[in-house]
């Protein structure tokens, strides 16, 4: 039965935190969050028709059903933490604070986008909110997000001769589980005490291929960390609530001892890979199985249990994010193209031949990020 | 790299046995004992896996030097060194560039068979977004490798175990060479002959015998494959009417040919006769001592090459 280990372990694998409980996190956080998902989910929406539109080119992997899991990881992680991610990335990238309209931008392959139109929707780069990327080669971002949490440490311990304090948060996917890149990774980590946390966004397919026809031990991930000496955990992911409360706890610990951990967050995406994908290697009643579980519709019905929130009020926040994404739409749409000039740009810092040396995008100018030093 | 490191505690080195074994080549040779574990680290065979790591703390600011044991080894890190540091700056539109040193020894020519004698000129010089020097003498080692530290875009450092023991005025005092400015090692009035790193050797070997035949050769070391010096080498060539590319590489698109090409479109009507390129042969580098002379880019070949455009054969 297809990814039957998935849903069989679905409800089952609820972390429970000690320090954090449901009813400790605060009406305004909810709401916040409520808002974050519902954004990603409209966003998404509207890349789809964008890109039925052909505003929208090249590749484009949508973020819809693992909506939770973006909110909830950056929610645990303080701002200063860097994260790093796969080409899913639009979600990671809102979450943490980048305005639509420069990730519409992006994708729509205009100036105005974070990356100048160079990057595309899966070079998602954000560094007033140490958003390292976007990385198109699977698992390619698993070294990367060690040399982050290496270079923290460095920073901290080496240069200032102080303590490390920062977290690096790494997003992959469960088709980075058979990358070489993913194990090489996690025994450095491992080696040198990395304060680094793999987050496998588990969503049971890297493009059509089940996990279970992929890698070893499907049903237990987290075996794949033990071997390294660090900690695993599962997590439900289709549960806001429950990926801050168990990530919260987590990034606590992985800054307090600077030691790496390795999360199997169980989610699923509702959508296909990418926009060329008809999911024919999967039932229509799995899918539905999932769209019970949706992570905005929970957590909406938690938020009117708990009475934090009206259905009107809830309503309105459901009207605002439509009309950000709308405006943000319009606004990538009015932004020009790059000039050709961009072409010889940002190649080298330095200025020699034909090229033209670097600048940041229009995102960052008044941000008070400065350029490479 | 010691003194860039006094000067820049940004700066770290990392690769297989940098560290206790002070290095496989001894080129970081008491540098644990200066400046500890915590800057001198030693790695896992892992070269994928150090390789991004590094790449990852220099898109955070850090000024990493990665040593491969053998350029060889670099191919198991081509993703990231290839995908990764080159193109960082340019996906993120400018916000993360990648400051940092891929150091190692390059080419063939100890006897070490297929895989251990890549010439990684021959691939990497095909990307742009990234910096190639190539030094052939002790004093060019010191002052290329100080600027490749301090340059904020991502170098490779292409040395040869074959030079490692050649002796060469090094001084103690600061300096740095500039890339993309080539060394007229020889001046010459009959051919030009381009080359950079150990086949240097070579081309002035040849030159020296061709001297002896009265034919006079201008031997330009180009020291950076990527910038080249177009300038100092048309210069040259339009003096000397005649160019010969001597190149450890393979041929086949190759930074050779793409001298040839340039010198071809550039200095059309000063040429005599065709630029003719001198590479390692295209095969794989054998074992056998007598086939792998015969295979690289050797002084017989030159001297031929140099006849042929001089039109003294």
């Amino acid at each position: 039965m297809p990814n039957a280990t998935l849903a069989s372990n679905l409800a089952s694998h609820l972390v429970k935190s000690a320090s954090v409980t449901r009813t400790e996190i605060p009406g305004t956080t909810l709401l916040k969050w409520f808002y974050d998902m519902a954004l990603i989910r409209e966003f998404e929406v509207r890349c789809m028709q964008a890109y039925q539109d052909k505003k929208i080119g090249g590749f484009c992997h949508v973020y819809i059903g693992q909506e939770a899991v973006a909110v909830g990881c950056v929610a645990a992680l303080e701002h200063r933490d860097p994260i790093v991610t796969a080409y899913r990335d639009h979600g990671h990238a809102l979450a943490r604070g980048m305005h639509p309209k420069h990730c519409m931008a992006e994708m729509f392959g205009r100036i105005g986008g974070c990356a100048k139109g160079k990057g595309g929707s899966m070079h998602m780069f954000d560094k007033a909110n140490n958003l390292y990327g976007g990385h198109g080669i699977v698992g390619a971002q698993c070294p990367l997000g060690a040399g982050l949490a290496f270079a923290t440490k460095y920073e901290d311990e080496v240069i200032k001769g102080g303590k490390s304090d920062r977290v690096t948060m790494c997003f992959l996917g469960d088709g980075a589980l058979n990358q070489g890149a993913l194990h090489e990774a996690k025994n450095l980590a491992g080696l040198l005490d990395l304060p680094v946390i793999f987050v496998v966004e588990n969503n049971g397919y890297s493009m059509g291929t089940a996990i279970e026809r992929g890698t070893t031990m499907a049903h237990k991930i987290i075996t794949k960390a033990m071997g390294y000496g660090m900690e695993g955990i599962e997590v439900d992911g289709m549960d806001v609530l429950n990926v801050y409360a168990s990530m919260k706890d987590l990034c606590d610990r992985v800054r307090a001892t600077s030691r790496p951990a390795f999360v199997d967050m169980r989610t699923y995406r509702y959508k296909g890979h990418s926009m060329s994908d008809p999911r024919k290697y999967r039932g229509r009643e799995e899918e539905e199985q999932y769209e019970a579980e949706d992570p905005i519709g929970k957590l909406q019905k938690f938020i009117k249990d708990r009475k934090v929130a009206t259905a009107a009020e809830i309503e309105t926040i459901v009207d605002r994010v439509k009309v950000d994404v709308r405006d943000a739409v319009a606004w990538a749409d009015a932004s020009p193209a790059p000039g050709l000039e961009e072409l010889y740009h940002d190649v080298y810092v330095e200025k020699w031949g034909p090229y033209t040396g670097t600048s940041l995008p229009e995102m960052l100018r008044e941000s008070g990020v400065r350029s490479q030093e | 790299m010691s003194e860039e490191m006094r000067r820049d505690a940004r700066i770290y080195l990392l690769g297989e046995e940098v560290a206790q074994y002070n290095g496989a080549y001894k080129v970081s040779r008491g540098m644990l004992d200066e400046f500890g574990p915590r800057r001198v680290i030693d790695m896992p065979i892992s070269e994928s896996g150090f390789a991004g790591m590094a790449i990852g703390s220099a898109m955070m600011g850090l000024r990493p030097i990665v040593e491969f044991m053998s350029w060889s080894f670099s191919l198991v890190a081509a993703d990231p060194i290839l995908n990764n540091a080159p193109k960082m700056l340019y996906m993120s539109g400018g916000q993360f560039g990648c400051p940092i040193v891929f150091r190692g020894n390059d080419g063939a020519g100890g006897q070490l068979g297929s895989t251990h004698s890549w010439c990684v000129e021959g691939l990497y010089s095909n990307v742009p977004g990234l910096k190639i020097a190539i030094p052939s003498n002790p004093y060019d080692a010191k002052g290329l490798m100080k600027t490749a530290i301090r340059d904020d875009d991502p170098v490779f450092f292409l040395e040869s175990e074959r030079l490692l023991s050649i002796k060469g005025e090094v001084p103690e005092e600061e300096y740095t060479i500039p890339f993309g400015k080539a060394a007229i090692r020889r001046e010459g009035t009959d051919c030009t002959i381009v080359s950079w790193g150990r086949p240097v050797h070579f081309a002035m070997e040849a030159a020296e015998t061709l001297a002896k035949e009265g034919i006079s050769c201008e031997v330009i070391d180009g020291r950076t494959i990527r910038p080249m010096d177009w300038t100092t080498i048309f210069a040259s060539v339009r003096k000397t009417n005649a160019c010969v590319v001597v190149d450890q590489s393979w041929s086949f698109a190759s930074p050779g040919s793409e001298v040839a090409a340039q010198v071809s479109e550039h200095c059309f009507d000063d040429l005599d006769h065709p630029v003719l390129r001198v590479h390692s042969d295209d095969v794989p580098a054998p074992y056998a001592q007598n086939l792998e002379q015969e295979m690289l880019p050797n002084p017989r070949k030159i001297i031929a090459a140099v006849k042929k455009v001089t039109y003294r054969a």
